[in-house]
């Protein structure tokens, strides 16, 4: 068991490909035994970061310690203590669903009875007895992501990076893969995910939001709710559609968001009666709708910290 | 010891995705089957039945005779007769025939004479080996019975070693072993390693403790293997089909045979290196093949060919594994006789894969 309290942590950690930096300038800590966070849209660098954070990268600037080992010096002793889950499905598509596993345990180098017993265990927990045999390439989404979760955490890795693991998966699967997330969690392995679903980051202790290689917000769901600079307003209207376009002529209105029936208005801070203001809004162009102050989900938090940023760039 | 079972872990996934590959597999006995059929029975340096028309303005009972001695020996096949030489131009020009057959009106007068030619071959030059052949024809004897037969005593005579029946084929089966090693083992390993990267196999294993050399051992062994099975059967078939005997001993034939597999393999590993995908290995791999199959000594004797030919010749293996099989199992060579050529190759081999090993990186930057 790692005692260190900090399992990862990265300072100034930037990377470029050509003159496009992917990745620019991101300080993380992330605590042991924590389940971490990466949201942000495609293009945004979250791969960039966990293939860094692997030693599959080389920063341009910066550096990261995982485990207590450089990323860059120390990346092969590294690689018996993490496990890496690629975004595409980078397992054998013509072994079965056995033959992976033991390559994979081969590759670790476990000794010969722990290889058998682990496999199967992993066989076991991760229900695929029925698939043993059936070649990896025929196997459904689900069953694609669980062999692969299953040979990424093979050799109990002490941290466990996923890269987008749920992008091919239904709900149900995606709740079972987070149950066992949080499981893994609980014996102490730390978990590094990136996704761009935000109820998936809504499940982790503590998110870091990132937005064209820039880390722009960090803490749990919830500091980052109470810390954004706005104040967020939901609307329930009978026809959100001219709601919305009422709503929109008001600039000091950062940002309307449509949700079925729902709409959500972001209000800078700066603003004190937003409510006041959006049902004055509301009256004046005769649309009948309830307004509220409601607690900023992490949708709104994403597009609060990815406006900020924008204006802070145009000023 | 990890890396004993690292190097077996990859060599088991290699054999098991091997066995469920059906296209590579047909094209591991494929490939040699289809060559060694196709070069063996079309390449022919020894030319025979070459069309052919004659002229014969002479029309005399020595001229006639002539004509059916040069019939019978089958280099031409004699196809028409016409009246004149233009007529004869005429047919080469159109590309009818690759000889004409001149005899003039005076034939019978210049046969006694011996003073000028009796007889002109006009030759299609264009294709050097035609010219060779009707170089055979002017060895035939013209004369009266009457005439004393003064059999012309030549000076220089020639002793065919090693292939007394001048079969092509003994001179192509050996040289195939080499070509068609160096299409496949380059090829095999090169896009084996890129089908990896294209799939995202790659960015799994580089992510794992398994080092650079160990994955490549594990993936250039059941290669070698694959290119020991076209061997046998190329000399397999080369015995039996075309009849081309190994003179020299099995052993020597392994060895030089391993040695140029492996340098080929390193080869194909090298280039994986520096492709992204399978169609851009392909690519280098003929890019490479083309002038192997050219300057080695393969298609044309390499003394013929300008230096700096012979000196990019000296650097691809081919040329010096023609020059080990072929002494080997044509002319019975001792393997020591011919170290120098073992150390080209044993050179190349070193060179690229520390090439190959060193350009390989667990990165992907």
């Amino acid at each position: 068991m790692n005692l260190d309290p900090i399992a990862i942590s990265a300072t100034g950690l930037t990377r470029k490909f050509g003159s496009l930096i992917a990745v620019n300038n991101v300080d993380l800590e992330i605590p042991a035994g924590t389940i971490y966070g990466f949201l942000g849209p495609n293009g945004s660098g979250k791969s960039t970061t966990i293939r860094m954070l692997c030693g599959l990268l080389t920063p341009s600037a910066g550096a990261a310690m995982v485990l207590g080992m450089d990323s860059v010096r120390q990346s092969e002793r590294l690689k018996q203590e993490i496990g890496y889950m690629t975004q595409r499905f980078a397992l054998f598509e013509d072994l079965t669903v056995r033959e992976n596993l033991q390559f994979i345990s081969a590759v670790y180098a476990l000794p010969r009875a722990r290889r058998r017993s682990r496999v199967n265990q992993l066989l076991q927990e991760f229900n695929l007895m029925n698939q043993t045999g059936q070649r990896a390439g025929t196997l459904s989404g689900g069953q694609k992501q669980r062999l692969a979760l299953a040979a990424a955490t093979l050799h109990e890795p002490k941290i466990l990076f996923l890269d987008e693991p749920t992008s091919a998966v239904d709900p149900q699967n995606r709740r079972d893969f987070w149950e066992k997330l949080f499981e893994m969690a609980q014996q102490g392995t730390t978990i590094l995910v990136s996704t761009h679903y935000m109820d998936e980051a809504a499940r982790c202790h503590r998110i870091a939001i990132l937005d064209l290689g820039i880390k722009v917000a960090d803490g749990s769901p919830k500091e980052l709710g109470e810390n954004i600079a706005y104040n967020v307003i939901e609307v329930v209207a009978d026809n959100p559609n001219s709601a919305r376009l009422s709503l929109a002529q008001n600039k000091s209105f950062t940002s309307i968001t449509q949700l079925g029936v729902r709409l959500r208005v972001l209000i800078p801070k700066e603003i004190p009666d937003a409510l006041e203001q959006v049902q004055l809004n509301l009256r004046q162009s005769q649309v009948s709708a309830q307004a509220e102050p409601v607690f900023p989900d992490l949708e709104d938090i994403f597009m609060a910290v990815t406006e900020e940023r924008r204006r802070a760039e145009a000023a | 010891m990890n890396s004993l079972i690292r190097i077996f872990a990859v060599l088991r996934k290699e054999f098991l995705q091997l066995s469920r590959d059906r296209l590579t597999f047909g094209m591991i006995v494929g490939i040699p089957l289809l060559q060694l059929l196709m070069f063996g029975y079309a390449i022919n340096t020894d030319v025979r039945n070459l069309t052919a028309a004659y002229a014969d303005e002479a029309n005399t009972h020595l001229s006639r005779q002539f004509i059916s001695d040069i019939a019978a020996s089958q280099v031409i096949n004699l196809s028409q007769r016409v009246d004149t030489v233009q007529d004869l131009n005429r047919l080469m020009d159109a590309g009818v025939i690759a000889i004409g057959i001149s005899v003039p009106e005076d034939f019978d007068r210049r046969v006694i004479a011996r003073d000028r030619s009796a007889v002109q071959l006009l030759v299609d030059g264009t294709d050097p080996i035609i010219l060779g052949v009707a170089q055979q024809l002017t060895a035939l004897p013209i004369a009266f019975d009457s005439q004393t037969a003064a059999a012309p005593l030549r000076l220089i005579g020639v002793r065919n070693y090693y292939n007394p029946e001048r079969r092509s084929a003994v001179n192509i089966v050996p040289g195939l072993v080499g070509v068609i090693l160096t299409m496949t083992m380059v090829m095999f390993t090169a896009v084996a390693i890129v089908r990896e990267k294209e799939r995202g196999n790659m960015e799994l294993l580089i992510n794992t403790p398994i080092k650079t050399p160990e994955l490549m051992l594990g993936k250039i062994i059941p290669y070698i293997l694959i290119g020991l099975i076209q061997l046998v059967i190329i000399l397999t078939m080369g015995r039996y089909f075309f009849e081309v005997p190994i003179r020299g001993s099995y052993a020597h034939v392994l060895a030089a045979s391993l040695v140029f597999i492996a340098a080929n393999l390193a080869l194909g590993l090298l280039l994986s290196t520096v492709t992204k995908t399978q169609f851009q290995a392909m690519q280098m791999t003929f890019f490479f093949f083309l002038p192997s199959i050219l300057l080695s000594g393969f298609m044309f004797p390499f003394d013929g060919m300008p230096v700096i030919a012979q000196n990019i010749a000296e650097v691809l293996p081919l040329t010096h594994f023609n020059r080990l099989i072929r002494g080997i199992i044509l002319r019975g060579a001792d393997i020591t006789s011919m170290w120098n050529e073992m150390l080209a190759m044993i050179a190349f081999l070193a060179v690229t894969l520390t090439l190959a090993i060193a350009r390989f990186s667990k990165r992907l930057d």
